[in-house]
């Protein structure tokens, strides 16, 4: 099979989505012309008006998208840097992941919340760093974050034909990463997580571009005796609770891996699902792998001492690993 | 609602507009509506003049101030009382209350609790119609508070830019709560509106006739391809900003403001003119207003007739797809 990076994944779904449907637009800044590689070649095979490049008004283009959307588009705003949803808040929480209840499911809502360059690392710094799905997830939103090309291609489609508005995250360190991925258009289910490695010993539940650092962190065990099963749920709402309580029940360890805060993050309320699901099964406390709780740094070191890595990863997994149950009767100690 | 340039159907609809208020208002004292109500007493003329431009088919969006753009527009009274009685005969099938009533059948695209917010979704909706090579036009209706929100400045922007089918109506009452458009918002509306490279005219909103002419001259325009403009209509609320059971309404302005605000009534306005320039039958007018009355009366035993909806429906609607076990309950049953 032929391989294409990430970026080159999403541009292929771009391309196959408009084909496919005339009602798919793409709207967003910089985004004709190529300068982009995810949205190359739009503005040259598509009618103007499906490909339009944008003022920097992230409130008013996300608003434009949301009713295009109730008028029969299917439009894919695109975010620039993950981090800019912000300014368009209003229009994603209190419109876009509100209509349809608050409209007692009047209208429809196809649009896809396209955010490139999610997360940290680099020197990107406070503003240009965020993974801020817990955010929309928070609000309702759907969102999705592929950590493949394969994936990246069949998440954005799955997306882009949901009727509903789906978030796509797209990590900043996966966007060069090569596989193969097929040429046909597929869409990628949502609410349906796969296993990227098969363990008996403990269950690594890993989102984004800590999937193949969870891969990695798994390679080191094995060497020393220790069998991590990893498993990306790529879809983080809707979950797959199901797919990682069977893992969570098979292992008996659970370690989340997500990149963003982690107060009210991604790992805190898988955490408390699969504690609420999985007690019985769990042989060692669920442990989180987590962004800080601060502002990312711009300096190397303090950059990457607030991020979560597959030695991080690996570290957790010892820990749990190590975990003895105390022995019936006995007196927990604090401190 | 249908096109219309018959001044004695603005009558009836301005009626409708005033009538379905006090109902509500009435409601609201009785307890039956449990939200707040913002009444569009005082300001029927704008939404009357500006609907009667457009076709079934052209949308607005709306404010939360939005009873009067609905009814304007074609909503039925019946399941617009439903909506704020909270039953499941309401337009949201109680989902959405006065806030949020919408019905996209008839180009309604919402009212909406946040300000400024239908601005950029009614220019999102003009270009998939442009798009479609559908000549409807997108009208979002906003007040002057709404002149300092960003989105809206932004999508005055983007209807230039892509120059869409839309006509931006500000409703200028002068106020946005208690705070006076004067003082907030410098320059004034119009000329702000202006600075965008947006036709813009100022127009008294007491004067269904003055709001009709400008309407249906901005919405030709938009509808042949020319692009979008910009109405403020200079109007007054007579009512505080809003009332809700058990609230106490309170009125900043003063009495001789609202007095005077009150001989400008674009009711009696009209109604006045109509008697200068074609004369009232004999009980023509009573007519009109017991029939509006009759026709309201109706509609709110309709909506006390509905059901509530059922407490097992209350994730209902959330997403078009739904997965198991999502949305997520808020604890286990
Ligand atoms: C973005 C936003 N900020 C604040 C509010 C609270 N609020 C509701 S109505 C209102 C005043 C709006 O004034 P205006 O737009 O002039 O409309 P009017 O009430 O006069 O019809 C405010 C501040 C809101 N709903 N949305």
């Amino acid at each position: 099979m032929r391989t294409l990076t990430y970026v080159a994944a999403l541009n292929e779904a771009l391309h196959q989505a408009m084909a496919e449907d005339d009602s798919v637009m793409v709207l967003g800044e910089n985004i004709r012309n190529g300068v982009r590689a995810e949205t190359r070649g739009l503005d040259e095979r598509f009618a103007p008006g499906r490909v339009l490049d944008m003022p920097i008004s992230e409130a008013a283009f996300t608003g434009f998208a949301n009713g295009a959307a109730m008028a029969g588009l299917r439009p894919v705003v695109e975010f620039q840097v993950a981090s800019l949803i912000f300014p368009a808040f209003d229009q994603i929480v209190n419109q876009a992941a509100k209509l349809r209840l608050m409209l007692g499911g009047q209208g429809r809502l196809p649009v896809t919340f396209f955010l490139m360059g999610a997360g940290a690392g680099g020197g990107r710094a406070g503003q240009h760093s965020d993974n801020p799905y817990p955010f929309l997830m928070h609000a309702g939103v759907k969102t999705v974050i592929p950590a493949t090309p394969e994936d990246a291609k069949g998440l954005l489609l799955a997306a882009i034909f949901e009727d509903d508005p789906v978030a796509l995250v797209a990590p900043a360190n996966l966007l060069g990463e090569e596989s193969e991925v097929p040429e046909e258009a597929y869409r990628t289910p949502l609410a349906h997580g796969v296993r990227r490695r098969e363990g008996r010993d403990v269950t690594i539940c890993a989102v984004g571009h800590l999937v193949p650092a969870a891969l990695a962190a798994a390679e080191r065990l094995a060497s020393a005796g220790m069998e991590a099963e990893v498993w990306d749920p790529r879809s983080l709402l809707p979950f797959d609770k199901a797919g990682l309580a069977a893992s969570v029940a098979k292992t008996g360890r659970l370690v989340v891996a997500d990149d963003s805060g982690r107060t009210c993050g991604f790992a805190a309320e898988v955490s408390s699902l699969m504690a609420e699901r999985c007690f019985e099964f769990l042989k060692a406390p669920i442990k989180r792998v987590t962004r800080a709780d601060v502002t990312i740094s711009y300096s190397t070191p303090i950059e990457a001492a607030a991020l979560p890595g597959d030695e991080e990863i690996e570290g957790a997994v010892r820990a749990v690993m190590g975990h003895t149950e105390p022995a019936p009767g006995s007196t927990p100690v604090h401190g | 609602m249908s096109e219309t340039g018959d001044p004695l159907e603005w009558y009836r609809r301005m009626q409708r507009l005033r009538r379905f208020e006090a109902r509500a208002a009435a409601l609201v004292e009785s307890g039956e509506i449990v939200g707040a109500v913002h009444e569009y007493t005082g300001e029927e003329a704008v939404a009357v003049g500006v609907c009667a431009a457009l076709r079934e088919d052209d949308i607005i969006t709306s404010t939360h101030r939005g009873h009067g753009h609905i009814l304007a527009k074609g909503g039925e009274p019946r399941r617009m009382f439903a909506e704020l009685l909270g039953r499941e005969s309401g337009y949201n099938r109680g989902r959405g209350g006065s806030m949020h009533i919408a019905d996209f059948s008839r180009g309604i695209y919402g009212a909406n609790g946040i300000v400024g917010a239908g601005a950029p979704m009614a220019c999102g909706a003009a270009h998939a119609f442009r798009t479609r090579a559908e000549d409807r036009v997108a009208v979002p209706f906003f007040g002057d508070g709404a002149m300092n929100q960003g989105v809206l400045l932004e999508s005055f922007n983007l209807a230039v830019l892509l120059s869409l089918p839309v006509v931006f109506v500000c409703e200028n009452n002068g106020i946005a709560i208690t705070s006076s458009t004067e003082e907030m918002t410098p320059g004034g509306v119009a000329p702000r509106a202006a600075g965008f490279g947006l036709p813009s005219r100022s127009v008294d909103g007491m004067d269904v006739r003055a709001v009709h002419e400008a309407a249906t001259t901005a919405v030709r325009r938009a509808r042949a391809g020319g692009g979008p403009s910009f109405i403020e209509c200079r109007t007054v609320r007579y009512s505080v900003h809003n009332i809700a059971a058990g609230a106490l309404p309170r009125e900043s302005r003063s009495e001789a403001f609202m007095e005077a605000a009150r001989r400008r009534d674009p009711i009696e306005r009209l109604a006045g003119e109509l008697d200068r320039e074609r004369g009232w039958r004999q009980g023509e007018r009573t007519e009109i207003d017991e029939n509006v009355e009759g026709e309201l009366d109706a509609a709110v035993e309709f909506a006390r007739a509905g059901r509530r909806p059922d407490a097992k429906t209350a994730l209902d609607f959330m997403y078009a797809a739904t997965y198991p076990d999502f949305p997520a309950r808020g604890w286990e049953p």
